[in-house]
């Protein structure tokens, strides 16, 4: 059964197991309970799709709750509109407030964009108290009383809440299966190589912000009916809204539309029943609980309780460890003189300058890359070959000059544009998405040409067939040999249909037999009509594989032609070894 | 007239931004030798309000002096949550997980503080009152509360102290050096955990005595922390994450921020003004307003 599959009737379920106790549970006081935990399982899920899959976290999340709350009942109140549509009204102003707030707040990473979201809910929570809405009762509708969501038995708010729960939690599911989910997930392991891979980051984290703003809305709408009746600012933008947020998620484990669930099952029981009975008596037992939790949960068991109980699981069916296996064959090949570069030219580089602070990296870099040809650009150490790679992948605006991809200027798109015309790239260290296995990995870049999960599977599978990595599909990345991973990036980059593909040092750390399989893997791309560019700065190698070097120094272009004519260029050999060999090179009789 | 006013909102805030200024110092200390953004300062600042008010009720001691008083337990108080629970969430692996895990576990023992304080304390509010609280030095047409006075001399005071201790004493120098590059200060001998627990234990000391200031003209209750620790964050991100002078000059930008927002919105919206001083700061320049920015390609 697939894993789509699965997930429907888990949902189907989860949704069943809630309908069959709402209606087993008779007290008033239970089924508030239910409501409560359906409500902010809810609103877990909600806060899940941004911090949990995007990784993003964020401690304003109540923000859109509040939203929702106060606009469906001032809707109520100055318009006389049935909540049934104000609280619509309402998602549809918290996905308007999540691009307000999302535009410039994702311009900062990790520490900063939480501690900004901490600013808005107590914007909002002023200016509402500023405008004279402390305290906003819901109107009394005794004659149209379920047109206005007042409800006199109890348990119509435990489905209600519940619908709300199924459809966040169909949401969560769809998202955890479509490219979104892949690119999320990979964008919060690596943003770097997600971009790389042609994951526009910054688009992905506004469509996840817009998309778990709405139901967050919703339940803020839904708790003001049920639970609430007198809306205040503390109530729906205050902390404590928050915490139980972020309490519920990380208690059951954050990144899984499980998680949220399994934390209100659990926490929201614990906390109402302490309130009840020793509420009175030590008023603030249920921060203490919920702060305890937290502390709880961190110190023990990080991951959450669902990630905790399936890597449990998991670790007793698969208990043994694999055994060393062989070396992926090397691809049959004729090792011939290879063809000489006749193609038309496919990047321009000119005049490429980039300065870092007191260093310039690069200056006026120019050549042509052709199609068809291995082109290799060597250098010492800090002669500005990856500071190059970085621009030609959109990673470095250069101060000065243009890079051209088929005709059309790169400069200045980011990194997933320039990948989706056709530009791919491996890194100097390898990049993983180290949570997702190799499949997934390759995956995340062939969602580039395919938008939907299967055949992007397969376009994957046939990447790990090519660099011959098929076996190692269900592995994580932590389980690979130097040569494994290099060869699961290529396949990564090659899943995303590149017609040049940028490498970067891709033969270090690799021990011999190890060079001969990635040195033949990237004959067989060029024999495959995919142009490479490479970097290294061992020349050895790149004499051999390469039809054309391009020499950097100091980040100056020094010389360029046929891999013999240059290695006997006196300026080459003066960077690389220095000026006495240089003499001892070319001096008669030596 | 209106200079005289704009004078007082000037003095008024550079009053209030010292005490700020005394409890970001603390914020940022933690966070510039540990990395770790504490969500319970607050709360600790609270603790420390709640010990000098005791001081001052129980045994008549001047709440000046007591907030003084309040720095050698609060060092150990930190010492202790140190070896208790952060030492288990700082140098362990990915800091961007770790960070997240720090955030949770402050933000979760924050909780665990301030709710009980609330349940053995009763969450009524309380006050020191002492005779130079309602009182005010006139200079001019100009008029300076003296409790404020008081408290922004010790919190500069303070200030000076720290500054001196981190720039000339050993062990000061030792923790810069734990704070700049974790991994060379330990090639150099320096026992970077034992610095961890000390920036911390420092950091707690100071937001009490802050604390204690704080009290002799603020109301002390259960739930002030929250109020402040904000404040903090902001005067932190707006000197540069870490920067000990950063935060003091933040410190002090709070407060005149927050004195001068008065002038051109209503009172409930003072600190409508210092969030979105935050946020533009975050927008426009978040290495803060004197820290440099990382490079991170």
């Amino acid at each position: 059964m697939s894993r789509q599959k699965r997930g429907w009737i888990a949902i189907a379920i989860v949704v069943a197991a809630g309908l069959v106790l709402s209606f087993a549970v008779q007290e008033r006081y239970h089924h508030r309970i239910l409501t409560l935990v359906f409500a902010w399982a809810t609103m877990g899920l909600a806060w899940n799709i941004i911090s949990g899959y995007a990784g993003q976290i964020s401690f304003g999340h109540q923000a859109f709750f509040g939203i929702g709350a106060y606009t469906t009942l001032l809707l109520i109140i100055k318009a006389g509109l049935t909540p049934w549509i104000g609280m619509l009204v309402g998602a549809a102003v918290a996905v308007g407030a999540a691009v307000l707030i999302g535009l410039p707040t994702f311009r900062l990473a990790g520490i900063y964009f939480a501690l900004a979201t901490l600013a808005y809910p107590l914007i909002f929570r002023i200016v509402m108290e500023f405008l004279g809405y402390q305290e906003v009762a819901i109107p009394m509708e005794r004659e149209r009383a379920a047109l206005f969501m007042q409800f006199t038995e109890p348990r119509a708010y435990d489905l209600l809440a519940l619908a709300l729960l199924a459809a966040t939690l169909a949401l969560s599911h769809a998202i955890e299966t479509s490219r979104l989910g892949y690119w999320l997930h990979a964008l919060k392991e690596n943003e770097a190589a997600a971009e790389a891979m042609g994951v526009d980051s910054f688009r992905m984290k506004m469509v996840a912000y817009m998309l778990s703003a709405a139901p967050a809305a919703l339940v803020g709408a839904v708790y003001a009916h049920a639970i609430l009746f007198v809306v205040t600012p503390d109530a729906v933008f205050g902390v404590l809204v928050t915490v139980q947020t972020l309490t519920v998620s990380l208690v059951g484990g954050v990144g899984s539309m499980w998680g949220p669930v399994i934390g209100a099952a659990l926490m929201i029981p614990i906390s109402e029943t302490l309130d009840a009975t020793l509420g009175d008596r030590l008023p603030g037992i249920q921060g203490v609980v919920y702060g305890l939790a937290l502390v709880a949960i961190i110190l023990f068991a990080p991951e959450g309780l669902y990630w905790r109980v399936r890597n449990a699981i998991q670790a007793r069916r698969t208990p043994a460890l694999r055994s060393a296996r062989p070396i992926p064959s090397a691809p049959v090949e004729t090792i011939g003189a290879a063809p000489p570069p006749t193609g038309a030219v496919l990047m321009e580089v000119r005049d490429v300058s980039k300065a870092f602070i007191g260093l310039q990296a690069l200056s006026g870099v120019t050549f042509d890359v052709r199609e068809g040809e291995i082109l290799g650009i060597i250098g010492p150490n800090g002669a500005g070959k990856t500071t190059l790679f970085n621009v030609l992948n959109g990673f470095l605006v250069p101060e000065r000059g243009q890079v051209r991809f088929r005709g059309e200027t790169t400069t200045g798109l980011r990194p997933s544009g320039v990948c989706r015309r056709g530009v791919g790239r491996t890194f100097q260290v390898v990049r993983t998405f180290p949570h997702m296995t190799v499949l997934d990995n390759v995956m995340v870049g062939a969602f580039v040409r395919d938008r939907a999960e299967v055949p992007a599977r397969a376009r994957a599978l046939a990447a790990l067939e090519l660099v011959g990595l098929s076996d190692r599909a269900d592995a994580v990345p932590a389980g690979l040999t130097t040569l494994e991973l290099r060869l699961m990036e290529l396949a990564r980059c090659m899943a995303t249909a590149p017609r040049l593909v940028l490498l970067d040092e891709p033969l270090a750390g690799l021990s011999g037999d190890g060079i001969e399989v990635m040195t033949s893997m990237i004959r067989r791309l060029r024999a495959g009509g995919t142009t490479v560019v490479i970097i290294e700065h061992t020349m050895q190698a790149l004499v051999r594989l390469a039809d054309r070097l391009v020499v950097l120094d100091q980040g100056r272009p020094i010389a360029e032609g046929a891999p013999g004519n240059v290695t006997r260029n006196p300026a080459v050999i003066e960077a690389y070894l220095g000026k006495k060999w240089l003499r001892a090179a070319t001096a008669p009789g030596t | 007239m209106i200079v005289a006013d704009l004078v007082q909102y000037v003095v008024t805030g550079l009053l209030l931004g010292g005490v700020y200024a005394l409890m970001s110092i603390g914020l940022a200390l933690i966070f510039g030798v540990m990395r770790v953004v504490n969500f319970a300062q607050g709360d600790f600042m609270m603790l420390g309000m709640y010990l000098t008010y005791w001081l001052a009720i129980g045994y008549g001691v001047d709440p000046l002096l007591g907030a003084l008083l309040t720095i050698p337990p609060f060092f150990v108080l930190g010492l202790l949550v140190h070896r208790v629970l952060l030492v288990h969430v700082t140098g362990h692996g990915d800091p961007q997980r770790e960070m997240d895990a720090q955030l949770i576990l402050t933000l979760g023992l924050s909780l665990v503080i301030t709710n009980a304080v609330t349940m053995i304390l009763s969450p009524e509010p309380r006050g020191i009152k002492t005779a130079y609280a309602t009182q005010a030095f006139a200079v001019g047409p100009i008029l300076v509360n003296q409790a404020r006075s008081y408290a922004f001399a010790l919190a500069l005071l303070l200030a000076v102290l720290v500054y001196v201790f981190l720039t000339r004493t050993d062990l000061g120098k030792a923790l810069r050096a734990a704070a700049d590059d974790p991994e060379a200060a330990g090639y150099q001998a320096i026992d970077v955990r034992t610095m961890h627990a000390v920036a911390f234990g420092i950091g707690i000391a100071l937001v009490a005595a802050a604390g204690g200031l704080l009290a002799t003209y603020h109301p002390i209750e259960p739930t002030v922390g929250v109020n402040f620790i904000v404040l903090m964050f902001v005067a932190v991100v707006l000197g540069g994450l870490g920067s000990i002078p950063g935060a003091f000059i933040g410190g002090i930008v709070i407060g005149l921020v927050q004195s001068l927002t008065l002038l051109v919105l209503p009172f409930q919206l003072q600190n409508v003004g210092v969030f979105v001083a935050f946020l533009l700061v975050l927008y426009l320049r978040p290495q803060g307003l004197f820290g440099q920015r990382l490079r991170t390609v």
